[in-house]
């Protein structure tokens, strides 16, 4: 089983990215279960959402806290969520960010995306969800670019659903010479 | 179909293949998905139903009750302070025989103000004379409203149902699902034909006057049909697999209690999150398993004591608590053993009350409780707090 952390605030669509990271999953035929934990319930307030995954029905119901992949959605959150120490050891980070982040912990691996960027330059909105989950396909291997842009037009119709697809092929190609950089 | 849902949208693509002639509820998260998606499935003219709207859940029990009473097939979904609102109105619709269907999604009830899961609201009305069915996932959650509407429009049984779904790990959980298509549910539900209804044809009246001479048997006959109800259920069993083609359990579901010297027993989502610790301490080679309780009401006394009567060491795990007393579910098992004259003792575990988290660890603290003393009561996961700090929320340590 896998299990997957949105860090995000209320607004921020964790819940509409860990869905369309479930329904990716699905989509290859996998089980997942997609779920929120609200906080407060006020705009701007942190909120996580789940995914968990395996190749048999997910029947585990509690919160995740130490997630073999964390997605930070909004990079403010780490000043107060210590995302790294929640992650599993081997696990992988994914932040939504320009800046590069100091790790003091060895067996996690940290990428940082301009996602943001990415999403105020093909949808004029710094919406960096999918951006994030294209990097995390090109990471992570976990579900391919074809399962998560059909998932993505799932949830989004229209104009928007495209412009969100291109933001997903973005950000897998710029984690794809990240990765390719390290090497 | 296969799809990837959330359990609320599930709920509604299900009241949708149930053709309801009537919708209506008020606002209540965690519920309010279920008829939020309904009134978009009306207003896209995909459910030919009347979509009500009403000023309180008072109003839309009330609505339902009179819909129903016209021999009207009708749905109504409500949480929380919502389902208490309505209590009265529940009461009502039982005794006058009323077949309503109502998802309770299930949350915490106030003061103080909390949105999230526990057990607490549907088990206040446990004795409203409505039938309870409580789902472990989503699925469950579809398969449960067909039934739902199978049991309560039965001629011989004619009562008030609820299909209860833990809020947000439920309600809000997007789960792979197989959706039933329309001509398999048409095949498993007819449509309603009402055995009393109101019709100024042939005028009739409900809910009149039941003076001593008679109340006491309008009673004794619901209690009847609960009992009757259980009889019932696993011929729906049978016949919701050879239509589905998928087993739906109706009264209660063993998990590894063959062998166990050591068993939990529980209600709704819960049960998945204990299954997976069952499976992680039998590989550690302890002999653990789970009874899970589907009907609560009709409560499946016989079936239980079966499945307990053999097992050393039990323990009742309650999303609930009648304060100053146990948790409800425990209450139930210690007397159904008390009149089987069985000596068991039983644990009784108060857990996940306003959606404090029930982890791994919490199931594997309930198991290993159930080595010490019994006890009815045992708060599991508790916070300390000290008279100092404030003297109605009083914890001393132990």
């Amino acid at each position: 089983m896998k299990e997957i952390t949105v860090y995000a605030r209320a607004g921020q669509g964790a819940i509409t990215t860990a869905v369309i990271v479930g329904g990716s999953y699905f989509k290859e035929d996998k089980f997942a279960y997609a779920f929120p934990h609200f906080g407060a319930a006020r705009m701007g307030a942190p909120m996580n959402a789940f995914i968990r995954v395996d190749e048999n029905p997910i029947r585990m119901r509690s919160k995740i806290y130490n997630p073999d992949y964390a997605l930070v959605i909004d990079a403010t959150l780490m000043k107060s969520q210590d995302v790294f120490s929640d992650t599993k050891d081997g696990g992988i980070v994914i932040i939504n960010s320009g800046k590069e982040y100091e790790l003091d912990k060895d067996n996690i691996k940290i990428f940082t995306i301009p996602a943001n960027q990415i999403a105020l330059e093909v949808i004029g909105r710094p919406l960096g969800n999918t951006a994030v989950l294209g990097a995390f396909a090109a990471i992570s291997k976990e579900i391919t670019i074809e399962s998560l842009e059909s998932a993505i037009l799932e949830r989004f119709k229209g104009e928007i659903g495209e412009k969100n697809a291109v933001c997903a092929h973005k950000g897998y190609q710029y984690a794809l010479d990240l990765k390719a950089n390290e090497n | 179909m296969k799809v990837f849902m959330e359990g609320s949208h599930a709920v509604a693509e299900a009241v949708k293949r149930i053709k309801p002639g009537v919708v209506c509820a008020y606002p209540i998260t965690p519920q309010t998905h279920i008829v939020e998606r309904l009134s978009e499935m009306v207003a896209d003219g995909e459910l030919a139903a009347e979509f009500i709207n009403v000023e309180s859940e008072h109003s839309a029990a009330s609505v339902v009750l009179g819909s129903t009473a016209t021999g009207v097939r009708s749905f109504t979904a409500t949480s929380s302070q919502g389902l208490i609102l309505m209590s009265e109105v529940l009461f009502n619709i039982a005794g006058m025989r009323l077949p309503v269907v109502l998802t309770c999604v299930n949350r915490a009830l106030s003061a103080p103000i909390n949105i999230w899961n526990d057990h607490q609201d549907s088990m206040a009305i446990r004795d409203a004379g409505w039938m309870q069915f409580y789902a472990e996932n989503n699925q469950d959650v579809q398969d449960l409203h067909y039934v739902a509407y199978k049991i309560a429009e039965n001629k011989d049984v004619m009562l008030p149902c609820m299909v209860c779904m833990d809020g947000y790990i439920l309600s809000h959980g997007y789960e792979n699902l197989d959706l039933v298509e329309q001509d398999v549910v048409d095949k498993f539900l007819p449509k309603y034909d009402a055995l009393y209804k109101l019709d100024t044809e042939n005028p009739l009246t409900m809910g009149l006057l039941g003076a001593p001479d008679v109340y006491m048997e309008t009673r004794y006959a619901i209690h009847k049909t609960m009992e009757e109800v259980l009889a019932l259920l696993p011929g729906i069993e049978k016949e919701f697999e050879s239509i589905m083609g998928r087993k739906v359990p109706l009264i209660v579901e063993k998990y590894k209690t063959e062998d166990a010297d050591k068993v939990l027993v529980g209600m709704g989502s819960v049960a998945g999150t204990i299954k997976d610790t069952v499976d992680e301490l039998r590989a550690n080679g302890e002999r653990v398993g789970l009874l899970r309780i589907i009907a609560y009401r009709p409560f499946p006394k016989d079936v239980i004591y079966e499945a307990l009567k053999d097992i050393e060491k039990i323990g009742v795990v309650d999303k609930a608590i009648s304060l100053g007393s146990s948790g409800p579910l425990h209450l139930e098992i210690s007397a159904l053993l008390q009149e089987k004259k069985s000596a068991k003792s039983i644990n009784g575990f108060v857990v996940g009350l306003g959606g404090r988290d029930i982890k791994k660890e919490t199931v594997k603290e309930m198991f290993s409780l159930l080595d010490e003393e019994t006890k009815a009561v045992r708060f599991i996961d508790l916070k300390k707090w000290y008279k100092e700090e404030s003297p109605i929320m009083v914890l001393e340590e132990e």
